[in-house]
């Protein structure tokens, strides 16, 4: 083992935990429900042939084993609520638990989506007020909530360009992808049908304008952009790579991921970004949950109004809100009822506790965090692009690469320190990478933590490379086959016949 | 910088003297050296135009009287794609857990075992419920798993056109069509019948060598169970596939599963989900093992560690955004993980006889209040078995009645004019175990007044008897 | 890295190997150490029509999809079905483990391809990224 002091984490019993099922017996139970206050009934009359008579390998355990069995499962996580998630363009923020509390209250989580407009006015009200905050954030003139996360967006954005180039009677073919794009971006192209042509970053790692005029013609419908990219860098030319399309009737479509860096400090609308996506589960402290639910809104100017999904929020004239289907020109659903409705409480609620101000120092504190891990882990770590940081740096695993260890290992030896892994091999551009956002919501005392982590396996690799090659050492599970995983996936739970 | 000294921002762990000193440490010499990159002339010299700071005692104030504005302490008769049932408490106990709530996707499973053994235990339910052979780990909603449900299936027989019930529901066939359109596949619409079944003649018309999938809802939208067998049948005889839509989950405890569907495509919202407006909800897609590479959607396998440990990780992964990129199954990244846990949790606790009780309660409250409802008005359907929802159609318009019964607290059957003109005054009714007798009593009773006969004291013994 | 002298390479490093008007084709052993553990082998039906230099299926590390490429055109006679069961034999033998076998359209299409010595230069420029 090393001979390092891992000052954040430390082994200590830890409880095991089978499969629910390996715990089931008949008999046992969890729930119980009121006696009926209505007469009974025959279900095999009712239904018929429809009737089911069996459960098959449904679970029968008591409530205590429930508590359990989930409680000790929760322990073998890592969350943010144990500390920081260095994961890069993810904005693993503090989710506030007001949040949570509000999005309980009676009204609200036992609101119905069809529930007459005369008692739906608080849900209405809270999608106006978020709508203003998030238009006012990003500089834009309108926006939709459905979309249920980013990628759910970029979609639901990209079928907005797809009717405002199809309203002028000039469908378009193509979409143009920085190479350093999130993968979703390239998905979600290809599902609206439309072409993706790579647009290669420059030596900085941000678009090449000279590239982008030659590659800009009548058949691109846009361009995906993330600003700041994926590397953290802020697009500086970005008014002119808008002028670019918009002189050939392209449009700038940006990813906001990264909003984090933005938020209070400039406002995409204010540089030329024709429609956006917001993450509200980055960058507006929505709980991730093991992997969602997220809320992807899209702002939008003007002149893509008439394409918003429907229903399109109103106010009436007497003063009261609703919901508009008369939208001749709309793309349609992406989903039904509203959206995630729930994380607009939460993402409200995030603003609320923040105001004016509590954004802009946000944004400040994501900026020099991730600089100041900049700083501390220069020279350690390989910095393939020079230019200013935001809210996220980019390293690669040059450096350790010449003793046989790559980005994933260093990864993974971050675990026995007690710290989730960066982003690994992402963005594409940069081989070997290791992308780290800290995000506002870490302390001097974490971060140094983390970058003193980091320079401790960085000597480790010196003196002792497999031991940073076969990491993590301290966790439940070893590296798991995941070779053996995709071969022949299992991907349930069987009774053993035996 | 003044005024950033007496802010206080509760979720930021930093003191003025800690910014200075990392400032110092970096040689800047404020905080605006570091937004050096950002053009002057974008830079934002104002405050953004957004409420002013609250305290947590104000936020909680201000959403308590949206709450109130919202229906609170209201009983509900709407089903429709949204439902409301008990949820037991141990499930808000056991995801409020920050291991929980605030964990991240599980892409490093060293340190992510909790959640994905919890997704295992979730697919093999899901599939225990559905007799499919593989669950994903969730999709958005219904509506969108539905969608995406049929885009698989075009994939998979490479035909392209789509043959959809008009009684899957109204909102789920406008996220198909907007997804559809743009990827030129051509939809076509079958009627119902007077039962609120699908003809099976009318199917077999309009499958042709080019449908790739005949699309239903069982229950229907009406809260019909359609003949899922004679549906199989005809649309597996001619090449074509059967994706089922389930929207009403609960029904899975004592309505056959569609075992022969090819693809199914649920909401498992009523698993323990609160309704909360619409959103955030937990679509599922289940389907048989030899399709399960033209699955979208996060997918967790069992493997072993290198010391033969069994563990849990994300698989089949090319399949997927960050791999695949324009070549994937679909876009989807972040999915509905903490919504499936609550799900997970809720078929953890009713289980193998507590899901099926459930399931009879629900069946008996709505054949109570069908009963009752058709002693005054007329219960559409009435040839086919039904789950827990059903169609009333009164002489006057629902609208009004309805508007008489907020004042009892109690939000009437959703008015179907909009989505269905031609059924007249019609409405949709729904029954869960948590509507109460009196509640129906009341109910009825506006109905009756409205349509001007005697309101009388239940029936004990009467039953619906419903022809197969 | 030894390639089979008697085999034909492309630049997607495939190999194929000719006999008359059939040939068999499979990736290169250089190809299966780039993509690691193969997973899964998505190969195309007999009968389907192959043009040269465009894809026909692809193979599947955990981490990873390659673009399979028609080395030359022709039509589908056999697909190796033991690679849907283990496909972990392009692993252990790449060069024996061919995938499908065709019937040449065009014995033309065979001049394009890179000799073993050529291959073998080709990937050494590449040079192990």
């Amino acid at each position: 083992m090393s001979k390092h002091m891992t000052r954040k984490a430390t082994r200590h019993v830890n409880q095991n935990e089978g499969l629910i099922f390996e715990k089931s017996s008949p008999g046992k139970a969890a729930w119980k429900l009121p006696p009926l206050d209505v007469p009974e009934v025959d279900a095999s009359k009712l239904l018929g042939s429809s009737e089911r008579k069996n459960l098959g390998q449904m679970p029968e355990v008591s409530e205590i084993e429930i508590i359990r069995h989930f409680t000790r499962m929760s322990t073998w996580n890592y969350a943010i609520d144990l500390g920081m998630y260095p994961l890069g363009s993810c904005t693993m923020k503090y989710n506030p638990r007001v949040n949570e509390v509000v999005s309980r209250l009676d009204g609200i989580a036992n609101g119905h989506p069809y529930q007459p407009e005369k008692i739906s006015q608080g849900a209405l009200r809270i999608i106006k007020t978020l709508s203003d905050c998030l238009t006012e954030i990003t500089g834009m003139d309108a926006i939709t909530l459905q979309p249920a996360a980013g990628a759910h967006g970029e979609l639901t954005g990209l079928l907005m360009v797809r009717a405002f180039h199809d309203s002028k009677g000039k469908p378009r073919k193509k979409v143009l992808i920085p190479d350093s794009a999130h993968g979703t971006n390239p998905a979600t192209a290809a599902m609206v049908g439309y072409a993706i042509e790579n647009l290669k970053s420059n030596s900085s790692g941000i678009v090449d304008t000279g590239m982008l005029e030659a590659q800009m013609t009548e058949d691109v419908a846009a361009l995906m952009l993330t600003n700041p990219n994926t590397l953290g860098v802020f697009e500086q030319e970005i008014h002119k790579i808008a002028d670019i399309l918009h002189a050939k009737g392209g449009l700038l479509y940006m990813d906001g991921a990264n909003m984090n860096a933005l938020v209070g400090k400039v406002r995409p609308g204010d540089f030329g970004v024709d429609l956006m996506h917001l993450n509200l589960h980055k960058t507006f402290s929505t709980p991730h949950g093991g992997g969602g639910p997220g809320s992807g809104p899209v702002a939008i100017k003007k002149f893509f109004e008439p394409f918003l999904p429907k229903p399109v929020l109103k106010s009436k004239p007497d003063g009261t809100l609703g919901f508009d289907y008369e939208r001749p020109q709309s793309i349609g659903r992406v989903r039904s009822f509203y959206g995630n409705f729930g994380m607009f409480v939460r993402a409200l609620a995030y603003i609320l506790a923040n105001g004016p101000d509590g954004l802009r120092q946000t944004t400040e504190d994501a900026v020099l965090n991730a600089n100041y891990i900049r700083k501390g882990l220069e020279g350690t770590y390989e910095l393939p692009y020079q230019s200013p940081s935001m809210h996220e740096v980019v390293f690669s695993d040059k450096l350790q690469a010449e003793k046989g260890v790559r980005t994933m290992d260093v990864a993974k030896r971050l675990i026995d320190y007690g710290f989730h892994p960066y982003t690994t091999a992402f963005p594409l551009i940069v081989p070997g990478a290791m992308m780290i956002e800290p995000t506002e919501s870490e302390s001097k005392e974490e971060l140094d933590l983390f970058v003193e982590a980091m320079q401790s396996i960085a000597q480790e690799v010196e003196e002792d490379a497999e031991l940073v090659r076969s990491a993590p050492h301290s966790t439940r599970v070893s590296r798991l086959d995941e070779t053996a995983a995709a071969r022949n996936p299992i991907l349930r739970w069987k009774p053993t016949t035996e | 910088m003044a005024k950033s000294q007496k802010l206080i921002m509760r979720y930021l762990p930093k003191s003025p003297a800690d910014r200075e000193a990392m400032l110092k440490s970096m040689g800047a010499r404020s905080i605006d050296d570091l937004f050096k990159s950002i053009p002057a002339e974008y830079r934002l010299n104002r405050d953004l135009k957004v409420p002013r700071q609250m305290a947590e005692s104000e936020i909680v104030d201000w959403f308590r009287e949206r709450s109130r504005e919202n229906g609170d302490g209201h009983a509900t008769f709407l089903g429709a794609g949204a439902y409301h049932h008990y949820r037991p408490v141990i499930i808000d106990s056991l995801i409020s857990r920050g291991e929980f709530l605030t964990a991240y996707t599980p892409y490093q499973a060293e340190i992510s075992q909790g959640t994905l053994q919890s997704i295992f235990e979730f697919q093999t339910m899901i599939c225990e419920l559905t007799g499919m052979e593989v669950a994903n780990a969730s999709m958005y909603d219904g509506s969108t798993a539905a969608a995406e449900a049929v885009m698989m299936a075009v994939r998979l027989t490479g035909r392209r056109s789509v043959v959809v019930a008009r009684s899957v529901h109204p909102e789920y066939r406008e996220v198909l069509a907007t997804y559809a359109f743009h990827q030129g596949m051509p939809l076509a619409t079958l009627p119902f019948t007077e039962s609120g079944r699908l003809d099976a003649n009318a199917v077999d018309k309009a499958i042709t060598s080019d449908t790739a999938c005949v699309l239903v809802q069982s229950p229907n939208f009406f809260g019909t169970i359609e003949d899922i067998e004679a549906l199989a049948e005809i649309a597996h005889r001619k090449g074509a596939m059967l994706v089922v839509s389930i929207a009403e989950a609960v029904s899975l405890g004592i309505v056959e599963p569609p075992r022969s569907a090819d693809i199914i495509a649920m909401e498992a919202q009523s698993f323990g989900v609160p309704m909360t407006f619409g959103g955030p909800y937990c679509g599922v897609i289940a389907t048989r093992e030899a399709y399960v590479r033209q699955m979208p959607g996060r997918l967790v396998g069992q493997t072993t560690d290198r010391n033969g440990k069994r563990g849990f990780v994300l698989t089949l992964a090319t399949r997927e955004q960050h791999i695949r990129r324009e070549k994937a199954t679909s876009n989807i990244c972040t999915n509905q993980a903490l919504i499936a846990l609550m799900a997970n949790i809720f078929m953890t606790i009713y289980g193998k006889v507590g899901l099926r009780e459930l399931a009879r309660q629900n069946l008996a409250k709505t054949a109570y209040a069908a009963q009752q409802f058709g002693r005054h008005a007329s219960v559409l359907f009435a040839g086919a078995p039904r789950f827990n929802e059903f169609v009333v159609r009164t002489s006057e318009d629902p609208h009004a009645i309805n508007s008489r019964l907020l004042g009892h607290k109690i939000v009437g059957g959703f008015p179907l004019k909009k989505f269905y003109p031609e059924l007249g005054n019609a409405s949709l009714w729904c029954c869960t175990e948590l509507t109460t007798r009196s509640m129906i009593d009341t109910a009825v009773g506006v109905v009756a007044e409205s349509e001007g006969s005697e309101h009388s004291a239940a029936d004990e013994s009467s039953v619906e008897e419903v022809a197969n | 890295m030894p390639f089979p002298a008697d085999y034909k390479y492309t630049k997607e490093h495939e190999w194929l190997k000719a006999d008359g008007k059939s040939a068999t084709i499979g990736i290169t052993s250089y190809a299966q150490d780039s993509l690691g553990d193969i997973v899964f082998v998505d190969l195309p039906k007999v009968g389907a029509e192959l043009a040269a230099g465009k894809t026909f299926g692809s193979v599947e590390s955990v981490k990873a999809v390659s673009d399979l490429y028609a080395p030359a055109s022709g039509t589908v006679t056999e697909v190796n079905g033991e690679l849907a069961t283990a496909p972990e034999k392009i692993n252990k033998d790449a060069h024996n483990a061919w995938m499908i076998k065709i019937a040449l359209k065009n014995p033309g299409d065979l001049n394009s391809l890179l000799s073993a010595a050529d291959y073998e230069k080709f990937v050494a420029e590449e040079g192990g990224h």
